[in-house]
């Protein structure tokens, strides 16, 4: 890595706590917004090797996990993509967007459904560790280009590859343009992000509804995500009466999509959609409203107001 | 810092796979297949005989299940020798007592070391599959193609020769390949493999060596990476099991044929707490009309009959 010493903190917002926050309220007075973010992911057969992390555990070709991934492309995104359909979601795509050349197939299925594609770089095998931030400005400029020209949108959200960053990344993810970054968990509500330049807000995606967390980390039957699924639902529900909050529920087909997992799933989402004020959504809508209903405003005037202390709620005690 | 301008340069970026063992495809886009008597599932049950060496290598890795503890490692030696000499003999009693034919994925090395356990799967009129030689010799892109050749060569020998059967089948220790393998067991007279878990369908491999079928073998409903990675109770296999078979059984209705996989092992499922939970599912599964028992080796035959009068 460079030879710059380490950090102690990133940097990147402000604290700023539960209480006494500026009230949200979604469109339609809706109560919280529930947007599923499907990892469609290629992962390469033969990737190059990055100083900082190796793609595989194995030696290339590490044919078992490799494989495993592919599942998600040969058959698990079709039973995903049916739960989601009956449960009336749309999906925000978090794309490796080499994923277009490989498989515009599964493009043109997402597409034809009004799904939105963000990026999550060009392969989930190539990391953003150890580039220069010229080489990583050329990844962006290739994550835009590669979704213009097979979906015709305009990226709006970014997940790192594989969530590797660098200290500039949300610089120039801003920069660019991307408005909504799904790399940080801090918050249940979307939160204004320090950068040079824009106004990038920081997305509620979700480490602990993620299914390769779930299922790859924390080892949980399928039956249980139901289980958290709903939990995680019930309790932010009830708390959009206070002010709207964000769920995210992040997927991968290849393990979602297993037969042994999807019922548990389509059960969990369809509870979801069964409750009114629910607004099912996506990043991109989202993030949008986060700016229209005045949202971002009120909360960098908060931000700027609890910094300026005193304090009566939050107060810092470290 | 930067990283070298290859980093960023993406040779396979392309329509398709990005290697050319395979093309891509869509399991619920593809022609029905009706198994034989118009079954709708055909049920594979692969158990995994497997003989770890007290002094296996850790390099490049460890297959799973690889003894962990300080040399010499008696604990999980003699606890993975614990299913040749007991469990599998619980496991084929069950089959035996269902009628079961199921596939054995057998090291090489234990046709020699245990030929009485060889002898009772084929007595058990059960199919052999080869499992490499022992779980220290794993298959990697780090061994020439000599060396590689001379494991599977050596593995199959010992195979067919003590079962008498051809064994065309291969799994190997901890599902790992190498850049050569496919072409390797296609050379060896290998017609179908299990490593490859993308698909619950077969499929068509492409090598050197003419083509190798990849018949679907579940990997995280395997009893092992649930009891042993998952830390997951006998009670959740069982309800992952079922609820996997459930799917694939309504799937078989619209989108034709599916495999299921049942894949166990004789030093896990052959505990006596486990057996009967894999009584359990195996009671489940036969209880449903068009369920076709059969071994790997008749799956992917069936299969390339099938797609030859398709």
């Amino acid at each position: 890595m460079s030879a710059e010493p380490m950090k102690s903190d990133l940097g990147l917002y402000d604290y700023l706590p539960w209480p006494n926050r500026p009230k949200i309220v979604w469109p339609g007075n809706k109560k919280i917004a529930v947007w599923i973010a499907p990892n469609i992911e290629f992962y390469e057969y033969n990737p190059p090797n990055n100083p900082t992390r190796t793609p595989w555990a194995r030696p290339n070709p590490d044919v078992l996990q490799y494989s495993h991934r592919d599942y998600g492309n040969r058959a698990g995104w079709q039973r995903m993509m049916a739960a989601m359909d009956r449960a009336g979601f749309r999906g925000s795509v978090s794309l490796n967007v080499a994923l277009c050349d490989h498989h515009p197939e599964i493009i043109k299925a997402c597409a034809d459904r009004g799904w939105e594609f963000f990026s999550h770089g060009i392969y989930n095998t190539r990391y953003v560790y150890n580039l220069d931030i010229e080489q990583e400005r050329e990844i962006i400029r290739d994550a835009f280009d590669t979704v213009r020209k097979h979906t015709g949108q305009e990226l709006a959200g970014w997940l790192s590859p594989a969530l590797s960053n660098n200290f500039w990344t949300m610089d120039i993810l801003s920069e660019a343009g991307i408005q909504y970054t799904c790399d940080m968990f801090h918050d249940d509500q979307p939160m204004p992000v320090k950068v040079k330049s824009g106004k990038l807000i920081s997305m509620p995606y979700s480490l602990e509804m993620n299914d390769v967390i779930v299922y790859n980390t924390q080892k949980v039957t399928p039956r249980h995500y139901g289980e958290i699924i709903k939990r995680q639902f019930d309790q932010l529900y009830k708390e959009g009466d206070e002010s709207s909050t964000v769920m995210c529920i992040p997927l991968h087909p290849y393990l979602v999509g297993q037969p042994h997992r999807i019922d548990a799933f389509a059960e969990a989402i369809e509870y979801i959609a069964g409750h009114e004020g629910v607004w099912q959504t996506t990043g991109r809508e989202i993030a949008a409203a986060y700016h229209s209903t005045g949202a971002y405003d009120a909360m960098s005037a908060a931000i700027a107001a609890h910094n300026a202390g005193p304090h009566d709620v939050g107060k810092e005690t470290r | 810092m930067s990283m070298p301008e290859d980093y960023l340069k993406y040779p396979e970026r392309h329509y398709g796979m990005d290697h050319d063992r395979y093309d891509w495809s869509d399991l619920f886009q593809r022609a029905p297949i009706v198994w034989p008597n118009g079954a709708r599932i055909a049920l594979s049950i692969v158990t995994h005989v497997q003989h770890f060496p007290l002094d296996m290598p850790s390099k490049p890795f460890k297959a799973p299940g690889a003894l962990s503890m300080p040399y010499p490692d008696f604990r999980y030696y003699t606890n993975r020798d614990y299913g040749n000499r007991v469990g599998i003999f619980r496991i084929l009693k069950l089959f035996g007592e269902k009628g079961l034919k199921a596939s054995f994925a057998i090291n090489g090395i234990i046709a020699s070391r245990y030929p009485a356990l060889l002898e009772a799967v084929v007595q058990g009129g059960h199919e052999v599959v080869a499992h490499g030689l022992d779980m220290g010799k794993v298959h990697h892109s780090g061994l020439s193609e000599d060396d590689e050749n001379a494991i599977i060569a050596e593995a199959l020998s010992l195979l067919r020769e003590a079962s008498g059967q051809q064994v065309e089948g291969w799994l190997s220790p901890g599902r790992a390949q190498g850049f050569n393998t496919p072409d390797l067991l296609a050379k060896n007279r290998v017609t179908f493999g299990l490593d490859w878990a993308n698909d619950d369908l077969p499929y068509e491999m492409r090598t050197k060596n003419g083509p190798l079928i990849a018949v679907p073998m579940a990997y995280e409903t395997d009893d092992r990476v649930v009891a042993d990675e998952y830390f997951q109770s006998e009670a959740d296999w069982v309800q992952q099991v079922k609820d996997r078979f459930d799917v694939l059984y309504r799937e078989s209705e619209h989108y034709g044929g599916r495999v299921m996989s049942l894949p166990i092992h004789s030093w896990v499922s052959g505990m006596p707490y486990r057996i009967e939970y894999l009584r359990e599912v195996l009671d489940y599964i036969l209880s449903r009309e068009g369920v076709w028992n059969a071994s790997a080796g008749e799956i992917s035959a069936a299969f390339r009959e099938i797609g030859q009068t398709a």
